[in-house]
């Protein structure tokens, strides 16, 4: 494992740029830049793992240990879908998001990009591979430069890729863009903090917009708005991809809103995929103890259907990823737990017992005793 | 024995009939660059003691300023208090001296933010900061003071509370620091406990574990409960009556229940129906148009009027009062009101 | 044909057919474009410190710039008739024996105007140097971490451990010929720390900011990162200390010369006239008075436009 603390990672990766033969480069970014129909999987991930080391010391820096950030985790996503991730705190989504931008460099596993392996493309590969996936940040009030007008903001891309758009034509494509996401053109000139919040956040999705690429990975994209702005956003985006053919990978925390955008949704704990199914099979057909009590908690703004659920108060605290439980990371707050748990991890994988069954119970999930049970539905 | 001797031993009354808390025509304004900013517009409401108040609203709805002036920590400047009384116990905090305003201040009102990580000392343990307000406010001793520490840290279940008196704010997470809150706020036993938005803060499955000891403990104690939040949800469970702001003013009262089922005004419909379901996939999301108001420029008549698809000429005219809703015979629906106009279009249909 | 994801290349923006109209944030128009600075700027110009402060700045300046408009004496020109003991003639604007003469019946208004000069280019050429270097050093240890970082921090505490006023006077005492270049260069290599440090500060808050990953995200060139990105929005905390140790900058080189290790006695500077009026402090105090005065005025100046420019440029105020 490289020796690199998160300081380092924080810097652009310098050593991106190896020699890499011409001819594997055409040959990738032809890959990159073929079509894939619709339904067929875009982005494929396959064990991913992101460690971040922890030293001690300060001239002579020793590796003590490591936050366990990401651990193992794959999933498909299928051209024109959008694929929910979803999870608490430190589960390790967020991490997720940035190997797939290849903005920190993955520990172990791969990430297929129509059939290439961005974790280790370099070069016009990885340009090419970044213009097609592009990222919705979640605080509109960061991810806009403060010293930069909307016009180059939303601009940059091309200034960046300028073989998408030739220099006389940019600020019409930019004005384009704005009228796209719902934006007067005229703001071409303003600046980010003369919007409000959800204004911003458009003008985020513009940018990611412009150089019109196929997958959008969208960390939190509307946890920071207002609750009369949010679905606005939601709408904007949903029609964004109907419009222009988008996969998304909608990472969130607020299940309902997730389950309203996603075809499919995974939930994460601890670095871990926990359980990962059609947005059916995950709101009501959990089978996995983590799923059932994260959307039992989820408060429903209607006492009426609240008060027929039931509620799985977990105990304890989510352990830290610096030192994860032995076998199953759910054990130490699950109400199953066994001693089976302790010792053996369980895969995500379709549980033996409702394997080739016919029934929407039959889903990845990594449980050892799984079963399934309607907690989002009043009894 | 005389009667000051008896009197001194019992507690004053603690609901001497009238209710806890009255906040009557509240208006705050900022002064900005920009203009003044009217953050709150005429706010009544009342708290009852062993009663929840929830107060739902966007950011810039005035919720959080209101909360501020009943608890006398705006600040003045660029704030002001142009109108409006505060009634607490019968008495108008507004025309209190600071010295007996900051005697209320944390031994009968307390407060709960919503960072709890900000609002506790990094450098001081726990339990120290617990028992501060013992040694400071009943002069116990140090011992005594660490000893109600753990009682209080029991209190509001932090697991091995003994054990964990001397850890230091870093080493508890988001959930705990929210409980050690809690028990700060509840450490003087106060009358009325102002919580701003108390679990935005934290994961849904901890939310609901603080939600419930938050309720919980208000019922043991008999407190007035002020819970100040944008999540529609949150409320749902612990909340008596909700009262929903919008641009400085109160737009909608209900009981908890009645709100959800039947909402009064069009902001409150627009919101309820604008949050995605959990237990079914629905369709394209009803949006409310248009954005909140700058609260330097807030539009005539009714304030949600640019954004109300009900709107008339009247709305752009005629700031609509809290008019009292009733059932469609006019038979009582206790302790509803909607400020708009066509109230009777938006419950009744 | 199937249905594939990819359009034209061209066409990378099809117009919106769906009702665009209809997601339309109806917002209130946000105005006129203001950018940051331009909101800073207006902050500033109705800042009555700003205002007093940019006035004598401007005047020095001038002063600096074109020393033969406000006074026809040379400063240099000793008429030993002129004794130094007689009082000034305050009535007397503007003419040479205005604020008197000195012990070698040179006209001291004369010196004092002809002192700013060399005041004003040892602040201004100190600050340029310690900002350009000072604030490339800063923005290289913050931007790329690591070894860069330790090696740059390391050195930087090492200069930052010599004591300003005693280190510039042990380097020029080694040059038997100081100019107003040996002093602007014995000082920016001993002042640059505090501008490195600030600087390395600003940059790692803006390397972890949002846009910056955003910018990343796109596949933007360290190059444009750092100077479109990071640099704008990292440049104004240095603008302010800059500023501020321009006016100890004036002070130093005044000390140095009134130690006399700053510039000769041909050059005319505050510092050097301060020295020269000590030994005369009790019968003629005027000598002390007008140099001395306008250092002060000098370097209260550059302090005021420090404070005002903080308060405009600070984010946490507005």
């Amino acid at each position: 494992m490289a020796e690199r603390s998160p300081e380092d990672e924080a810097t652009p990766n310098v050593s991106e740029v190896e020699v890499v033969d011409a001819a594997t480069e055409s040959e990738a970014v032809a890959a990159i830049e073929a079509p894939v129909h619709r339904g067929e999987p875009i982005l494929q991930v396959r064990n991913l793992v992101k460690h971040f080391p922890l030293t001690q010391g300060i001239v002579i820096k020793r590796q003590i240990g490591a936050v366990k950030a990401v651990d193992g985790v794959s999933f498909d996503l299928h051209q024109g879908e959008t694929l929910g991730i979803v999870g608490e705190s430190g589960c390790g989504k967020s991490t997720v998001a940035k190997l797939l931008m290849t903005l920190e460099k993955a520990t172990a596993g791969e990430v297929f990009y129509k059939g290439q392996d961005i974790t280790k493309l370099s070069g016009r590969a990885l340009k090419a591979v970044r213009r097609n996936i592009q990222m919705v940040f979640q605080d509109p009030y960061t991810s806009l430069n403060p010293r930069m007008t909307v016009g180059d903001i939303i601009g940059e891309p091309f200034d960046i890729h300028p073989e998408v758009a030739p220099k006389g034509d940019r600020r019409r494509k930019v004005q384009e863009l704005l009228d796209v996401v719902g934006l007067n053109p005229e703001y071409i000139n303003r600046y980010p903090h003369q919007f409000s919040g959800g204004q911003r956040q458009r003008i985020g999705i513009a940018r990611g917009l412009a150089l019109n690429p196929e997958v959008i990975i969208c960390d939190e994209p509307v946890s920071a708005l207002d609750v009369s702005v949010q679905a606005q956003v939601i709408n904007l985006m949903e029609k964004l991809q109907d419009e222009f053919n988008l996969s998304y990978i909608f990472i969130a925390h607020d299940l309902s809103i997730v389950r309203h955008i996603s075809d499919r949704v995974g939930v994460m704990y601890l670095g871990k995929m926990a359980e990962i199914g059609t947005d059916t099979q995950i709101y009501d057909h959990p089978t996995h103890p983590y799923t059932q009590a994260l959307l039992s908690a989820v408060p429903v703004p209607d006492p009426e259907a609240r008060e027929g659920r039931e509620r799985i108060i977990l105990t304890g605290d989510v352990p830290s990823p610096a030192n994860p439980p032995s076998g199953c990371r759910f054990r130490t707050r699950c109400w199953k737990a066994q001693d089976k748990c302790a010792t053996e991890e369980p895969l995500l994988a379709v549980p033996e017992r409702f394997a080739g069954q016919d029934t929407p119970a039959a889903h990845e999930s990594a449980c050892h005793f799984a079963e399934e049970k309607d907690v989002v539905h009043a009894v | 024995m005389t009667i000051l001797d008896m009197t001194a031993d019992v507690p004053a009354p603690r609901d001497a009939g009238g209710p806890l808390l009255e906040v009557r025509d509240l208006h705050v304004e900022f002064h900005t660059r920009d203009g003044v900013a009217k953050a709150v517009n005429g706010v009544n409401y009342t708290v009852s003691a062993g009663e929840t108040l929830a107060v739902l609203g966007e950011s810039g709805s005035g919720k959080s300023v209101t909360a501020q002036a009943i608890m006398g920590i705006l600040d003045m400047p660029p704030g002001r208090i142009p109108q409006g009384e505060i009634f607490f116990h019968g008495q108008d905090m507004l025309k209190m001296s600071g010295e007996e305003r900051r005697k209320i201040r944390g031994r009968q009102i307390a407060m709960i933010f919503q960072d709890a990580l900000s609002s506790l000392n990094p450098v001081l343990s726990v339990g120290y900061q617990l028992g501060e307000m013992f040694r400071v406010h009943q002069g116990l001793s140090k011992k005594e003071a660490k000893a109600k520490a753990i009682e209080l840290m029991d209190r509001v279940r932090i697991p091995a509370a003994r054990e964990r008196v001397n850890d230091y704010p870093h080493q508890f997470s988001g959930g705990m620091r929210q409980r050690i809150m809690i028990a700060m706020a509840l450490a003087l036993e106060p009358d009325l406990i102002i919580a701003d938005e108390p679990t935005t803060a934290l994961d849904v499955t901890v939310q609901a574990q603080v939600m419930d000891l938050l309720a919980e403990l208000q019922r043991e104690y008999n407190m007035g409960l002020i819970l100040i939040t944008h999540d529609l949800g949150v409320v749902a469970d612990v909340a008596d009556k909700i009262a929903v702001m919008y641009a400085g003013r109160i737009v909608e009262t209900a009981p908890v229940h009645e709100l959800y089922k039947r909402p009064a005004h069009p902001y409150t419909k627009g919101l309820l129906d604008s949050i995605p379901r959990l237990d079914q996939k629905g369709q394209e999301l009803y949006a409310i148009k248009g954005l909140p108001p700058n609260l330097t420029r807030i539009p005539t008549g009714c304030a949600f009027n640019p954004r109300c698809a009900m709107a008339q000429d009247i709305c752009r005219t005629e700031i609509p009062a809290l008019h009292p809703v009733t059932e469609r015979d006019g038979g009582e629906l206790v302790g509803r009101g909607s400020a708009c106009h066509f109230w009777k279009e938006t419950i009744h249909g | 044909m199937p249905e594939t994801t990819k359009t034209a290349a061209e066409e990378t923006v099809p117009v919106a057919a769906a009702p665009a109209e209809a997601a339309r944030d109806s917002g209130p128009a946000p105005g006129k474009p203001r950018s940051l600075a331009a909101d800073a700027w207006a902050e500033l110009r109705r800042n009555p410190l700003f205002v007093i402060s940019a006035v004598l700045i401007f005047f020095l300046l001038v002063v600096a710039a074109f020393p033969s408009l406000f006074t026809s004496a040379d400063p240099t020109a000793g008429d030993l008739s002129e004794h130094f003991l007689d009082k000034p003639k305050l009535g007397h604007f503007f003419q040479p024996d205005w604020f008197g003469y000195d012990n070698q019946g040179r006209s001291i208004y004369a010196r004092v105007v002809y002192g700013t000069r060399v005041s004003i280019i040892v602040g201004v050429g100190v600050t340029v140097l310690v900002t350009v270097f000072g604030g490339l050093l800063g923005m290289l240890a913050g931007y790329f971490g690591g070894l860069w970082d330790t090696i740059l921090s390391r050195l930087t505490d090492i200069f930052f451990g010599i004591p300003f006023l005693l280190g510039a006077m042990v380097v020029l005492n080694a040059f038997t010929d100081r100019t107003v270049w040996t002093v602007i260069g014995a000082l920016a290599f001993l002042g640059w720390t505090q501008i490195t440090r600030v600087m390395r500060g600003a940059v790692i808050t803006a390397k972890h900011a949002d846009y910056v990953v955003a910018a990343r995200a796109l596949g933007a060139s360290t190059s444009r990162i750092l100077f479109r990105h990071i640099l704008p929005n990292a440049v104004a905390p240095v603008i302010v200390v800059a500023t501020i140790a321009l006016g100890t900058y004036i002070v130093a080189e005044s000390t140095l010369s009134f130690l006399g290790l700053g510039l000769g006695t041909n050059d005319v500077s505050w510092g050097g006239d301060i020295d020269t009026a000590t030994d005369h402090i009790r019968n003629a105090p005027h000598l002390l008075f007008f140099p001395a005065g306008m250092l002060s005025l000098t370097v209260l100046a550059f302090i005021m436009l420090g404070d005002a420019v903080r308060e405009a440029l600070d984010p946490k105020l507005r």
